[in-house]
């Protein structure tokens, strides 16, 4: 048996496995189908400062390899959130990342602050939700809004900040470089990718918000090289996300310089795949004689 | 309420009307637990989705699943053979809540037809009301008699039984009924639900695209209206059943 465990900024997982944001509710789900211990972490469901009631449907469409969605960040609010989501959370024993999205530099802040006095883990900065009309993403896109954003949020909290990064942008190793530079601890990537699919019998796209955000085993590729691309130009830790759908793409994403993963989509085919991707990583790392998954982190020899 | 997937087989595929598909599965646990007016989401070779499919008909070792060709998920689901292993998720959802005692009135319009066959079977004597576009559509009639209901027939184009609606049916008979369950399309439960308004209730089933089934991504949105507040609850976890005048059609 290898040790699956990672630690990044001082905080222990059980394995590298995170739920990613917007996939896995608050948990309560998926506690019916297995013990959530067996993730090492669940970053919870996009929270903003209000409850917000989300666009309206139809938020999903399939696409070869993947889907899009729109759900615009249907969300009960901050306080909700540590009020009532929170204290059944903690005693899940795994790591809780809160994932939070503000319309403004301000509710950022404000929720940093709200949530450092809580019981959670992590905060991971939302800034690359591609489905809502102000906020989300167009904090994302330079290096200079995210290193404002960053430093901003860095001041109203003391818990370890990680930021969440849009694929959408031109070159994403430069703007990893600027949260970096303002205090961020861990970079977290990818995003969906903006996609959009039309419905042909009727002209009308199949999503309501016109566009959604792609994931799924299709972004994979594109995620890992973009890791691989930020691994070469930070030193904060990266956790590595998009279209992780079996334990092969865990091992090539850790490889790629992730020291922890996101998995997301992959829950909605099989609700047991972390379960799968764990056993699946630990028997290679047997195989190979590692004793510890961090072994693989940046493995990779290119060419 | 816990939640598994396992691996079902596929005992029974045919095709029962133009692109209207007849499977039965098997599996020794999770049948038995299935609800009249939950669904099943099946999982499809080489699709990163599910298809939510509403369950027919159940033993407690068989679902009953009957669905539409509409895209290539179901187009896939409806070549696959006899004898081969399907991996479902089920039973998912609420259904519908059939008390003792009442005369109900279950209707279905075409692919929402299949979920009221079971439905019917755990009430007393109900009337069915089914409408399918024209002949071709037609299914579970055999099936509505032999469980002990009264049914009904309409198309819309005359070519079967009465040449209507399902509501004009409705509209006569409605001073016999205790209760209305329906499921089919949305112009279809917005006139049925206008029609019992203030006189019986009425539980209508609804669909929407569908991610993980359970109630955790938030994509399956339907519009409601609980305590006066508008707000979107979820047709996997909150519905697919819900007390028709709580949604917004």
């Amino acid at each position: 048996m290898a040790d699956l465990g990672v630690n990044i900024c001082g905080v222990h997982f059980n394995n590298p496995l995170i739920a990613a944001s917007g996939t896995f509710g608050f948990g309560h789900e998926f506690s019916e189908f297995y013990p959530l211990e067996t993730l090492g972490g669940i970053s919870c469901k996009g929270i903003t400062l209000k409850k917000r009631d989300g666009n309206p449907p139809p938020r999903i469409a399939e696409t070869e390899g993947g889907i899009l969605n729109a759900v615009g960040l249907q969300n009960p609010g901050v306080d909700h959130f540590i009020e009532k989501d929170l204290p059944w959370l903690r005693k899940q024993n795994t790591v809780i990342i809160a994932n939070i999205a503000g319309n403004t530099q301000e509710e950022y802040c404000q929720m940093a602050e709200k949530l450092s006095n809580s019981h959670v883990d992590f905060i991971e900065l939302n800034i690359s939700c591609p489905n809502v009309k102000s906020g989300g993403v167009q904090f994302g896109t330079s290096c200079e809004s995210v290193g404002t954003i960053t430093n901003a949020v860095k001041r109203h909290c003391t818990k370890p900040l990680m930021v969440k990064l849009s694929p959408n942008v031109t070159d994403i190793a430069e703007i990893a470089k600027s949260a970096e530079y303002n205090g961020a601890d861990v970079i977290s990537m990818i995003n969906t990718l903006t996609g959009m699919r039309i419905n042909i019998d009727t002209g009308r796209p199949i999503i309501r918000n016109n566009t959604g955000g792609m994931s799924g085993p299709a972004v994979f590729p594109v995620a890992v090289r973009m890791v691989w691309q930020v691994a070469n130009a930070v030193k904060i830790p990266i956790i590595g996300m998009g279209g992780i759908s079996k334990w092969q793409d865990a091992v090539e994403m850790l490889m790629a310089g992730a020291t922890a993963l996101q998995i997301g989509t992959v829950l909605f085919n099989d609700p047991y795949a972390p379960v799968k991707i764990n056993k699946g990583l630990n028997d290679f790392l047997d195989s190979k004689g590692m004793k510890s998954v961090t072994e693989l982190s940046g493995t990779v020899k290119p060419w | 309420m816990k939640y598994d997937t396992q691996k079902f087989k596929l005992i029974k595929n045919q095709e029962i009307a133009t692109g209207i598909f007849d499977w039965v599965v098997e599996n020794k646990e999770l049948p038995a637990l299935a609800k009249c007016g939950q669904f099943a989401h099946v999982k499809v070779p080489g699709k990163t989705l599910r298809r939510p499919i509403s369950i027919c008909d159940a033993t407690d070792t068989t679902l009953r699943l009957v669905f539409q060709v509409k895209g290539e998920g179901t187009e896939i689901m409806s070549k696959m053979k006899v004898g081969d292993e399907v991996e479902i998720l089920a039973p998912l959802g609420n259904g519908f809540k059939i008390e003792k005692g009442k005369k109900y009135c279950f209707i279905g319009g075409g692919i929402g037809v299949p979920p009221m066959l079971y439905t019917a079977k755990q009430a007393e004597n109900p009337l069915v009301i089914t409408g399918f576009r024209d002949k071709s559509l037609v299914i579970l009639q055999d099936d509505f008699k032999k469980a002990g209901a009264e049914v009904v027939l309409t198309t819309d184009d005359g070519s079967a039984g009465i040449h209507g609606f399902v509501t004009d049916v409705l509209k006569e008979r409605l001073n016999e009924i205790g209760e209305v369950c329906a499921c089919g399309p949305i112009p279809m439960l917005k006139a049925i639900a206008e029609i019992c308004k203030d006189k019986v209730p009425c539980q209508i089933s609804l669909e929407e695209r569908m991610g993980c089934g359970i109630g955790a991504c938030l994509v399956c949105a339907c519009k409601t209206k609980l305590n006066g507040e508008e707000g979107y609850t979820h047709v996997c976890k909150d519905g697919p059943v819900y007390n028709a005048e709580e949604v917004v059609l």
